[in-house]
């Protein structure tokens, strides 16, 4: 298993981001973080249908990885996969318009949160079943390499969803083929409200893709650097045909699973300790250590960040309804 | 003397696997966060406690492979009650549920017998799109080898799951989400409801409608508004799909001479059709009008919540099905 497995550690001394880079990261995250609590606010008002699933606290993995992405790529993801989304770039009204069902939603109001799919940016759908969009996403990938235009494919899923059957027939079909795609894991220790210790005995998951012979690297998932500069190599070997890349990146789910969750299956001291290390955090700190943003510039752009966010739900929630002739369309 | 007292749906189901556990060592559990957090709708809720984790099994997301092994240990003399979060991720699984546990006893010669339940719950109603509200009873239904049971009420669901547990064949049994919550009076003694038996939940001589599952209770609604207009009809629970107790239907018809089928599953295709074939065949002389049918519209359940309800059937739509086979107008 050795060579296929890989600890990921990144070289402080060579990394180096310039002012815009580090902008960009430190934007995507707080646009994400900002979007998940604005729609904990809709959602408690009973403005939503379904369950919500919070990314909060892992948007390093969805920045890290995207940033290193084109539009023209395919992407899958989960029900949580609203990160990934405002990452590659998709519009937070658009995004709150299909939270809240409206008619200029992404999916016209009839996905919903864990539905997301945005053609134009190559996201081919998140999804309500888990493990289902990794076999899609080899798909994609599969047409990629038919195509020889240099996309690839990117698939991002949680610790748990790797139990499943479609993941292991995906990663292996993957491998065989040597198709340029990404697999995401991104392990965030509860599978719901399973320990994910309690549901495999793989200590790193990303042993599962070394086990099909797919090079598999563990990545710090709460550094957006490490994320980004794992991501930039396994992305470039894609782009060269060289097949496949695992990524494991170990991160942590701040909220419950689904807003309502009684979280009984962990204690109070273990979220309080993976707030300190949450990603928008450290890269302040990162940013502030190294000059690339000073304290100012951070605040600024986060404030503003929240305001646009803050006018986007406001749109969206005096958003049109679809009409009823909607539940008869698209079909097939 | 019996005595009595009101549980709520979950609760009657938790207490239908509590006597079973109690009675039968070999029956155990297995599921999806099951074990310490008691089931994402409390369904098993204290049984970890009450009966350790060598019977309360808490199992990784693969479908597929535990319902396999649920068929294997069913298969080797256990009497696994598989639970399944969400109808919809059966479809992961269905090798297993199809080709799999519905056959073994028919292909075996009667050699092997798979006395599982797989419990889970569908139905619409909370804005969960397109892959979490799903009725999907119909699939189960067509393919013989598996019984197909749908409570409506916490008395039948409590009666209904001590009887699948012992049927000693396989067995889903379909919750229904919006149900959980419902409260009503059970006996306090134990007692057994048969599969097969369908259930006349209003008594009338107008009209039969015949039904399933949390639309037994819109019918029941319709059933009010309709008496306000001197129309009384007659609701029946099925209870079981599988077996059909067709008898009590056809009796029911040969006294009101009007048939309305209201599923909550999409319309075409789905089980009204059968029920609506059968009684044409063996009752055709009882009919004063057409068999109608009440259905979802044919299309995947949409998010947006008013597109939703207008999607499902409502009690609307069952007291104007009614009136046109009535020939009143609507
Ligand atoms: C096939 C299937 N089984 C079960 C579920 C219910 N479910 C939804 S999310 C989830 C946990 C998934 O955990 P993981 O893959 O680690 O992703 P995370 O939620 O942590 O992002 C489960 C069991 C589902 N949606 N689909």
């Amino acid at each position: 298993m050795g060579e296929w497995l890989q600890f990921f550690e990144l070289n402080e001394q060579s990394w180096s981001w310039d002012q815009q880079k580090a902008e960009e990261a430190w934007r995507k995250m707080n646009v994400i973080r900002a979007f998940e609590e604005k729609s904990i606010e809709l959602y408690k008002q009973g403005l939503m249908g379904g369950s919500l699933h919070s990314y909060i606290g892992q948007e390093a993995v969805a920045t890290g990885v995207c940033m290193n992405l084109n539009t023209d790529d395919y992407i899958t993801m989960t029900y949580r996969g609203r990160g990934q989304a405002i990452a590659i770039g998709a519009d937070p009204y658009k995004l709150f318009a299909e939270m809240l069902g409206r008619k200029d939603g992404y999916c016209k109001g009839k996905g919903g949160p864990m539905h997301i799919a945005c053609r134009e940016l190559g996201i081919l759908g998140a999804n309500g079943i888990v493990g289902a969009g990794i076999p899609i996403a080899v798909g994609s990938a599969l047409t990629a390499k038919y195509r020889k235009k240099g996309q690839i494919a990117v698939t991002f899923f949680g610790d748990g969803a790797t139990n499943q059957g479609a993941f292991h027939e995906a990663l292996n079909l993957a491998a065989i083929l040597k198709l340029p795609i990404v697999f995401v894991c991104e392990n965030n220790l509860y599978s719901e409200m399973t320990p994910i210790k309690y549901s495999t005995l793989n200590e790193d998951l990303a042993e599962r893709g070394a086990a099909y012979r797919i090079p598999s690297i563990v990545v710090d998932g709460n550094d957006v650097r490490a994320v980004f500069e794992a991501t930039k190599a396994a992305v470039n070997r894609a782009r060269l045909g060289e097949g496949p890349t695992f990524i494991e990146a170990k991160t942590y789910r701040l909220a419950g699973h689904m807003f309502g969750d009684a979280e009984t299956y962990r204690s109070k001291e273990e979220v309080a300790e993976w707030r300190q290390k949450e990603p928008i955090k450290r890269f302040q700190q990162v940013c502030l250590q190294e000059q690339l943003l000073d304290e100012q510039r951070l605040n600024e752009i986060q404030n503003q960040i929240y305001k646009e966010i803050d006018t986007a739900a406001q749109q969206a929630m005096e958003a049109e309804q679809p009409g009823m002739e909607e539940i008869f369309t698209d079909v097939y | 003397m019996s005595t009595k007292k009101i549980v709520t749906y979950a609760e009657a189901i938790n207490e239908a696997l509590r006597e079973e556990m109690h009675s039968d060592p070999d029956v155990i559990l297995l599921g999806e966060d099951i074990g310490s957090y008691g089931g994402v709708f409390k369904v098993t809720k204290g049984l970890l406690d009450e009966f350790g984790r060598d019977r309360v099994i808490d199992t990784p997301i693969s479908e597929a492979g535990f319902i396999g092994a649920g068929i294997g240990a069913a298969m080797t003399g256990m009497k696994p009650v598989v639970e399944i979060m969400w109808v919809d991720f059966t479809l992961v699984a269905m090798d297993q549920i199809l080709n799999q546990a519905a056959k073994m006893s028919y292909m075996s010669g009667g050699q092997t017998k798979v006395p599982l339940v797989i419990r889970t719950q569908g139905g619409g109603g909370r804005g969960n799109a397109a892959q979490h509200s799903q009725s999907l009873e119909t699939i189960f239904a067509h393919v013989p080898g598996i019984k197909v049971v749908l409570p409506s009420t916490p008395y039948d669901a409590k009666g209904l799951l001590k009887s699948s547990i012992r049927e000693g064949c396989p067995v889903i049994f379909i919750e229904h989400k919006m149900l959980y919550n419902q409260k009503a009076e059970i006996p306090s003694e134990e007692y057994f409801i048969p599969l097969g038996k369908a259930d006349i939940k209003r008594a009338g001589k107008d009209i039969t409608i015949v039904s399933i599952s949390r639309m037994v209770h819109f019918c029941l609604d319709a059933a009010k508004e309709l008496q306000k207009e001197g129309i009384e009809a007659e609701v029946i629970d099925l209870r079981t799909l599988v077996p059909l107790d067709l008898e009590l239907v056809k009796k029911s018809v040969q006294k009101t001479h009007r048939l309305l089928i209201v599923h909550e599953a999409t319309k075409s295709y789905g089980w009204g059709a059968e029920v609506a074939a059968r009684i044409q065949e063996e009752a055709f002389d009882e009919l004063d009008a057409p068999v109608y049918r009440v259905g979802a519209e044919d299309v995947p359940i949409p998010y947006n919540l008013n597109l939703e309800k207008e999607t499902l059937p409502q009690v609307r739509d069952i007291v104007d099905a009614v009136r046109n086979s009535l020939y009143l107008s609507i």
